[in-house]
């Protein structure tokens, strides 16, 4: 064995041993940093969105406030591995894993949270009523279907506070002890600055009226006015914990500056996502074996040790995802399988050169050589050219629309590099190894026979 | 039969035009026969015309028993008017369940809770308890930005190759020539693709030409430029090896044989994987295997018997004859000559 196999072969065994500390990790953790597979929504289930501005030409700052309202308002869902980011001028990603009702979560995340004191004429408006108010003359009329016209809605009622002027620290959850009906889940709140001066003169010249109370147009309750609010605080009562929890939710982080409409939505629910996950794992398996029992029946033993070679293909390939890490989506799991194929293809094309080389009269150790040799161009430019697909494949897959086929360029990426290491570098350090082991009397080992090449000659 | 795979090149041209005739009249001319208008004869999925996709299981209702008629109608009364309605079904612990894919309009952008929670009110009303597993809406503007951003990924691809093409060959003679080659044998497998796609999209209503056919396309093209690649690489060694009067055509052929068992090989590995795939893989691949199945043996062959075969054609700059039969020159025995 000379010092260039044994260099090769301590490199193999480094790179093999830190695949398989990474992948069998205990707590799944190396170097304290999470080594799960992370499972893409179409795996564990989840919903994506694309929210965008229902207004035209929004400044960008009004739109960097809006994303860290909805980072705020995502982050108090308690779910991980959230993601919130802008794209584009006026859009907005959100991706939520593992919720359960994503929809309705998605849903309480956009609601635009202004909070309003509004002078109701010494009216007691019913709750859930859509009302118009003097800083929103004309809220959203599509979650009815009676109304075709704002002006339907009748007058628009006085504001007497401005939602900018919430003081989001003073918003705390609370029971109300004064209710109607007894203990009812209350929203704490209170405003400042002008709002708390307009509300407080409101309140002492119309004590004994009512007052509405309204949450992004719609009338949460209409209080009798018993005193004068000098602090500007107050409660909103409401008749359950969720709904307390969703108007906390909204007002804690602020209100969004403009409204937003979910353009492009995907969810996908957990159970659907466990039945890919198995499909894939069974397709994988299944496909990596016949792939391995094909090549040790028709490459013999070099077809052997390209097997062994495919292992630690998946191995360092399975550490990658696990480490940088990768996102796993069906697409994704799919360009693995996929670059199984291509793995071995470099085998099948040295393999190949070598039989034709052995049959020409070399001895076996000329042959593999001349094999590594002859056929490296054309792994080489085969290999580039798939990197040129998957990287175009990448780009056009960071529009959000067919974000899927980035899991896929990228695992076939991966893949191809991966493969030039271990179908190149490993298989070769393999049979140079193997190859003093046997002479040329145990050709079979390699699936050639001698003695044939002259009637492969005739074809010619 | 070896030795003909560059003599009878005409013939592997004229069985390649036979595959890719009846797919092009179903891209380009069945939608003037049938429509009237000019058209491209593929459904765009919603990721490309934009649209909404609802996945709605069945709890405890077997295949079969709910009609898709009933689900389009609980759809309209929801407001989702002319739903496309496939049923299929799903095994949950063993059991079979209805299902149901279903394509509308997409969601309103401001009140989707409330359009889903319409809809699954409408079906528990009309047809019983279920769930909508997977909803995929997505609105206009995305769609846009999704084809035309797939179109450049085509072109660019294409070009990216083309150029490495021509790089990688420019020590052999005609660098340009390799590229041009290993492209148009591309291009064949495109429109086979393609061709395939659009009689699918003809006949089979559950066909679409979504994201993820788009990358198959594209995986296509860069597994067929791989073969193409490996066949052209033996033609420019034994080109350097070349002996006195050996013929052009000769050189090409033996290439073509000694490449032929990889070609085989790695066709054969691929094709377990994808078939794993497309046994196992589950319903949501199904299409994409499939299509990238047919463009992986398209590229096979394309790189057999069409790449190498169109350098011949070049050597000899054979159009010439094409038009004017007998004018080719009698010091160079082309393969027409010899037939």
């Amino acid at each position: 064995m000379r010092s260039r196999e044994v260099t090769s072969l301590v490199l193999i065994l480094l790179v093999t041993g830190l695949a398989i500390w990474i992948n069998l990790a205990p707590n799944e953790t190396v170097l304290g940093r999470d080594v799960r597979f992370r499972l893409g929504l179409d795996l564990q289930g989840g919903v994506q969105v694309l929210l965008r501005t229902s207004e035209a030409d929004t400044p960008r700052e009004d739109l960097e406030t809006a994303r860290g309202v909805i980072e705020r308002r995502v982050n108090a869902l308690g779910v991980g591995e959230t993601v919130v980011q802008l794209a584009g001028n006026d859009r907005i990603i959100v991706e939520l894993p593992g919720v359960d009702n994503p929809d309705e979560a998605v849903d309480s995340l956009r609601g635009t949270g202004r909070l309003e004191f509004v002078d109701s004429q010494g009216q007691y408006i019913p709750e859930g009523t859509l009302i118009r108010t003097s800083s929103s003359p004309d809220p959203s009329l599509s979650e009815t279907t009676t109304i075709t016209d704002v002006t339907q809605l009748g007058p628009i009622f006085q504001s007497i506070t401005d939602g900018a002027d919430l003081d989001t620290n003073a918003v705390q959850p609370a029971f109300s002890q004064t209710g109607v009906a007894g203990n009812r889940p209350a929203v704490a709140f209170a405003f400042r600055g002008a709002s708390a001066t307009s509300l407080a003169s409101f309140t002492a010249q119309n004590v004994g009226q009512p007052m509405c109370i309204v949450l992004d147009n719609r009338v949460v309750s209409c209080p009798q006015i018993n005193a004068a609010l000098t602090d500007g605080t107050g409660v909103i009562e409401v008749s359950s914990e969720g709904e307390r929890d969703t108007i906390l939710n909204q007002l804690k982080y602020g209100a969004l500056p403009v409204p937003l409409v979910i353009e492009t939505s995907r969810s996908v629910t957990a159970t659907l996502g466990q039945e890919s996950v198995e499909a894939s794992v069974v397709a994988g398996i299944v496909g990596l074996t016949v792939v391995a029992l094909f090549m040790i029946l028709f490459y013999r033993l070099p077809g052997l040790l390209a097997t062994i070679a495919l292992i630690v293909y998946a191995l360092i390939s399975f550490a990658i995802y696990r480490f940088i890490p990768i996102t796993l989506t069906l697409p994704g799991i799919a360009g693995f399988i996929l670059s199984i194929g291509l793995a071995v293809d470099a085998n099948v094309l040295i393999f190949a050169r070598l039989r034709e080389e052995y049959r020409r009269g070399r001895n076996i150790r000329n042959a593999l050589e001349r094999g590594f040799e002859e056929s490296w161009p054309a792994i080489r430019d085969s290999s580039v050219s798939t990197l040129i697909t998957s990287s175009v494949l990448f780009m056009f897959g960071s529009s959000f629309g067919v974000s899927i086929i980035q899991g896929f360029a990228l695992t076939l990426g991966l893949g191809i590099i991966v493969s030039l290491f271990t179908a190149v570098v490993v298989t070769r350090t393999f049979l140079r190894m193997a190859i003093p082991l046997f002479s040329d009397r145990q050709t079979w080992l390699f699936g050639v026979d001698r003695h044939s090449s002259s009637s492969t000659a005739t074809v010619q | 039969m070896l030795e003909q795979l560059v003599r009878r090149r005409y013939w592997w041209f004229t069985l390649s035009i036979l595959i890719i005739i009846p797919g092009f009249y179903f891209l380009l001319l069945h939608p003037l026969v049938t429509t009237g208008q000019f058209g491209v004869g593929l459904r765009a999925s919603i990721d490309f015309s934009g649209g909404a996709l609802w996945e709605v299981r069945f709890n405890d209702k077997a295949p079969g028993s709910i009609s898709s008629a009933q689900v389009a109608q609980a759809f309209s009364s929801a407001g989702f008017e002319n739903p496309i309605v496939q049923m299929s079904q799903a095994d949950l612990n063993g059991t079979p369940q209805a299902e149901a894919l279903v394509r509308t309009r997409a969601l309103n952008p401001a009140t989707p809770l409330q359009e889903r929670q319409g809809v699954e009110a409408a079906l528990t009303a009309q047809i019983g308890p279920m769930a909508i597993v997977r909803l995929e809406s997505v609105g206009p503007t995305v769609s846009r930005e999704s084809t035309i951003n797939a179109v450049v990924a085509v072109i660019g691809a294409s070009t990216a190759i083309l150029l490495y093409l021509w790089w990688a060959f420019r020590k052999a003679p005609h660098p340009f020539r390799y590229g041009m080659c290993a492209i148009l044998a591309m291009l064949h497998d495109v429109l086979v693709v393609l061709g395939i796609a659009a009689i699918l999209s003809a006949f089979n209503p559950g066909f679409e030409v979504d994201a993820l056919f788009l990358t198959a396309l594209l995986t296509t093209l860069s597994f067929s430029v791989h073969d193409t690649i490996v066949v052209f690489d033996r033609i420019r060694e034994n080109l350097i090896e070349r002996r006195p009067g050996e013929l052009f055509d000769d050189i090409v052929n033996h290439s073509l044989v000694q490449t032929l068992p990889r070609s085989i090989n790695t066709q054969l590995t691929t094709l377990f994987t994808l078939t794993a795939l497309l046994l196992f893989g589950g319903e949501t691949l199904r299409n994409f295997v499939m299509i990238l199945l047919i463009g992986l043996l398209s590229g096979t062959f394309s790189s057999i018997f069409n790449a190498a075969q169109l350098l011949v054609v070049w050597e000899h700059q054979e159009w010439r004859g094409w038009f004017g039969r007998g004018r080719s020159k009698p010091d160079e025995p082309t393969a027409a000559a010899t037939q």
